[in-house]
């Protein structure tokens, strides 16, 4: 049964014809306990990483280290069952200490890859003390293209171990042609103590 | 009585069913100057229901010449004058085709402060121009962590410039974020302009 209303068809099929936003909430992991990494797989745990978008929202919030002074990255799976996609890339900060005795803008270069198959740098040198924490967003864009890279931008806001408030500003690509079907965020050593991870799929139509 | 089309359940007891995807981010208020104010204030809508939250300023408008839209932050009492370490930078060109660059602002940052964060530059007040631009804010109601949030804006600078700012930060409180309100510095007035705040699940 279509419904219909002033001539205009609201939903039929089974489905809305009317447009009901463009932002859709795929999956959300809050995490209960400390874990290694944070996962997106799809196909997984009704996780949606293909064609279904042409880019993809993940948002950060609250992630707490650990460690005192670890980092926090991303990886970018292709093809394998490893996060080691190739990816070059950038990243620059402006940061300010709480003592007003330092601030600045600076290219990160021990934090950008070059043909790199590690993970990327997001937020780094996070403070773990009970109040600190980094949050943050990433987006991908069209990760089922096997034709082109696959680029991703990103901004993180970080507690530093030394507090300072860090904005970190990450760009680059996977330099591969396959699709990229996962996306795993963990710190570069120890566990994700907290933290709120989600992933939106935005629609271009 | 439910709707169902094609054997599936579109919405029944007065929501959409629970398999429906819709938009994830809702305008929960706007407010559009009638007439020039001192400031505009969110102090209702922000709470756990989001995780996150968006404002969206537009056509922003001094009353003043040079003047910079500010934010603060509530955390618990009346006042807005949450504890903020921010950082701040800008890339700028002129209209005469000089002066590109970019640069950090140590004028416009915050360390531990309880005043309010520049989100522009020095925004014109010439009938045309005005600044717009987007503040995140982070997990609000969080009463463990600081809360984190990023902002970008771009303005017609007094000089002729366009301005771009990046701003960052945390609020240093554990205490819920309950109330957010923008001013002009120097409090003078906002001439013109349209907030809205939108919260995303």
């Amino acid at each position: 049964m279509a419904i219909i209303s002033n001539a205009v068809t609201i939903a039929d099929a089974g489905a809305f014809s009317a447009s009901l936003g463009s932002l859709t909430l795929i999956k959300t992991i809050t995490l209960s306990s400390a874990a290694g990494t944070v996962s997106f797989v799809h196909g997984a745990s009704s996780v949606v990483l293909d064609s279904t978008y042409p880019v993809y929202k993940f948002v950060y919030t609250s992630v707490h280290p650990a460690e005192e002074g670890a980092i926090f990255q991303v990886g970018f799976r292709d093809g394998s069952t490893a996060y080691d996609a190739t990816k070059t890339t950038t990243n620059f900060e402006p940061i300010a200490n709480e003592g007003d005795s330092s601030a600045e803008i600076a290219y990160q270069p021990a934090q950008d890859l070059a043909q790199g198959t590690g993970f990327q740098t997001l937020i780094r040198n996070n403070g773990n003390g009970n109040d600190e924490c980094g949050s943050g967003e990433m987006y991908l864009f069209n990760p089922s293209s096997t034709t082109f890279v696959k680029h991703f931008i990103a901004r993180g806001c970080g507690h530093h171990q030394s507090d300072y408030t860090t904005s970190s500003f990450v760009a680059g690509y996977c330099n591969v042609t396959a699709a990229i079907d996962a996306v795993q965020f963990k710190f570069h050593s120890d566990n994700i103590d907290a933290g709120t991870f989600k992933l939106y799929g935005i629609k271009d139509s | 009585m439910g709707v169902i089309s094609n054997g599936t359940t579109l919405l029944d007891a007065g929501a959409l069913d629970a398999g429906i995807a819709t938009g994830e981010m809702t305008l929960i208020t706007s407010t559009t100057l009638s007439s020039a104010a001192a400031n505009i204030t969110f102090n209702s809508g922000i709470s756990s229901t989001y995780n996150t939250y968006v404002f969206k300023f537009m056509d922003i408008h001094p009353a003043t010449d040079d003047s910079k839209l500010l934010v603060n932050f509530r955390d618990g009492s009346t006042a807005y004058d949450a504890t903020k370490t921010t950082n701040f930078f800008r890339a700028q060109h002129r209209e005469n085709g000089t002066n590109g660059n970019i640069a950090y602002r140590t004028d416009d940052d915050l360390a531990q402060s309880t005043g309010a964060q520049p989100l522009t530059m020095d925004i014109g007040n010439a009938n045309d121009e005005s600044a717009n631009g987007s503040l995140i804010l982070y997990n609000p109601s969080n009463t463990t962590f600081v809360k984190h949030f990023a902002a970008e804006s771009n303005c017609v600078y007094s000089g002729d410039y366009s301005m771009n700012a990046y701003i960052g930060g945390y609020i240093n409180v554990t205490a819920a974020i309950d109330g957010v309100q923008f001013t002009m510095e120097g409090g003078t007035n906002i001439d013109a302009g349209t907030i809205k705040m939108y919260g995303i699940k």
